[in-house]
């Protein structure tokens, strides 16, 4: 379960920020998660609550924004997005792809009070 | 900058959840390049054979010198094992945590020390999800299939595929018994990791293992 981890990850992020605004509550979090990165979208929401409980974020919500994958095909130079985990080229078909982005996960913004 | 929204403030942060082990993963990188050792990070599906490859690799590496970071959810079984071999190991033990990360690793490199090793083995925890996303300032990924766990393997975690530089497949002595499809088990192993080099290995018997340790002597760093 390293969706524990990475909500782990948002969170020391969220609260260093919020702490730094003056805030004393989380009230939301919105994670941009790429649909390459693997991660379970699922599996973050059920860790969200578990990991927050306890501190300044107890009690927020979770919105996950997906962000889809960015690959560029390596025999016709064609960029596409996708989420499928294993890209063809819609052009050429060809599997052999540069993944450019939509592998990784970002703490978008907070709602604070 | 922030707006309001419900009588709360909205922050934009945009910050990369991996952005703190990236940055580790490159000061681990530094401390290697530094100690002129060889980091070699060691994934697979629990039971293919990772501790088992280490230790012929540790004997036939010789006079090279190897040594071993072990991680497990629980028991340092692997990490005895390796000591056999009379290469120092430190075992991490994740407890709950699935995969190695990069500051894990720095922590561990800090108790056990470089010296004298030209090679150091990472050998995650037994799982073909979580550990991909970990950068641990490795200069090669090797990921480990074996011929027991079915050739559509690669084709289920992509994702743990990607970034290997070298794809073992293991238990070569297994293969007939178990009718594997080399074929097809290397087409899929290309769909997933096209730049990845391939190599059939056996260590219990020791088959394939000169290519893999041309291999290991060959990493850029």
């Amino acid at each position: 379960m390293h969706e524990a981890s990475l909500i782990e990850s948002a969170l020391d992020i969220a609260v260093a920020r919020a702490r730094r605004e003056g805030a004393t509550r989380i009230r939301r979090m919105t994670l941009g998660v790429g649909a390459l990165s693997g991660v379970d979208p699922l599996a973050l929401e059920f860790a969200f609550g578990a990991v927050v409980a306890g501190t300044m974020a107890e009690g927020a919500d979770l919105t996950i924004e997906p962000r889809r994958g960015e690959c560029l095909c390596m025999r016709c130079q064609y960029s596409f997005e996708t989420d499928d985990l294993l890209p063809a080229c819609p052009k050429c078909g060809e599997t052999d792809i540069a993944i450019r982005g939509g592998q990784d996960l970002h703490l978008l913004s907070l709602e604070v009070v | 900058m922030s707006g309001t929204i419900s009588g709360g403030r909205l922050l934009r942060v945009h910050e990369g959840l991996f952005k703190k082990n990236d940055q580790q993963a490159a000061r681990n990188r530094e401390t290697f390049r530094a100690a002129r050792v060889r980091a070699v990070n060691l994934l697979s599906a629990p039971g293919a054979g990772k501790t088992a490859i280490l230790e012929r690799t540790i004997r036939e590496l010789r006079p090279s010198r190897a040594g071993v970071i072990v991680g497990d959810l629980a028991t340092d079984n692997d990490a005895r094992r390796i000591r056999s071999t009379g290469a120092p190991a430190e075992q991490i033990t994740t407890g709950t945590i699935c995969h190695l990360d990069a500051s894990m690793v720095a922590a561990a490199v800090a108790r056990m020390g470089l010296d004298g090793l030209d090679v150091l083995f990472l050998e995650n925890v037994g799982n073909l999800v979580c550990p991909a996303s970990y950068d641990l300032g490795e200069n090669l990924r090797v990921v480990v299939l074996s011929v027991t766990e079915g050739e559509d393997k690669p084709l289920k975690y992509p994702v743990v595929y990607r970034n290997a530089g070298v794809a073992l497949i293991n238990k070569m002595d297994l293969a007939e018994a178990v009718e594997f499809d080399r074929q097809t088990a290397h087409a899929n192993i290309r769909r997933v990791a096209p730049e990845a080099r391939i190599l059939e290995i056996s260590a219990k018997t020791g088959s394939g293992f000169q290519a893999w340790l041309d291999c290991l002597a060959n990493i850029s760093t």
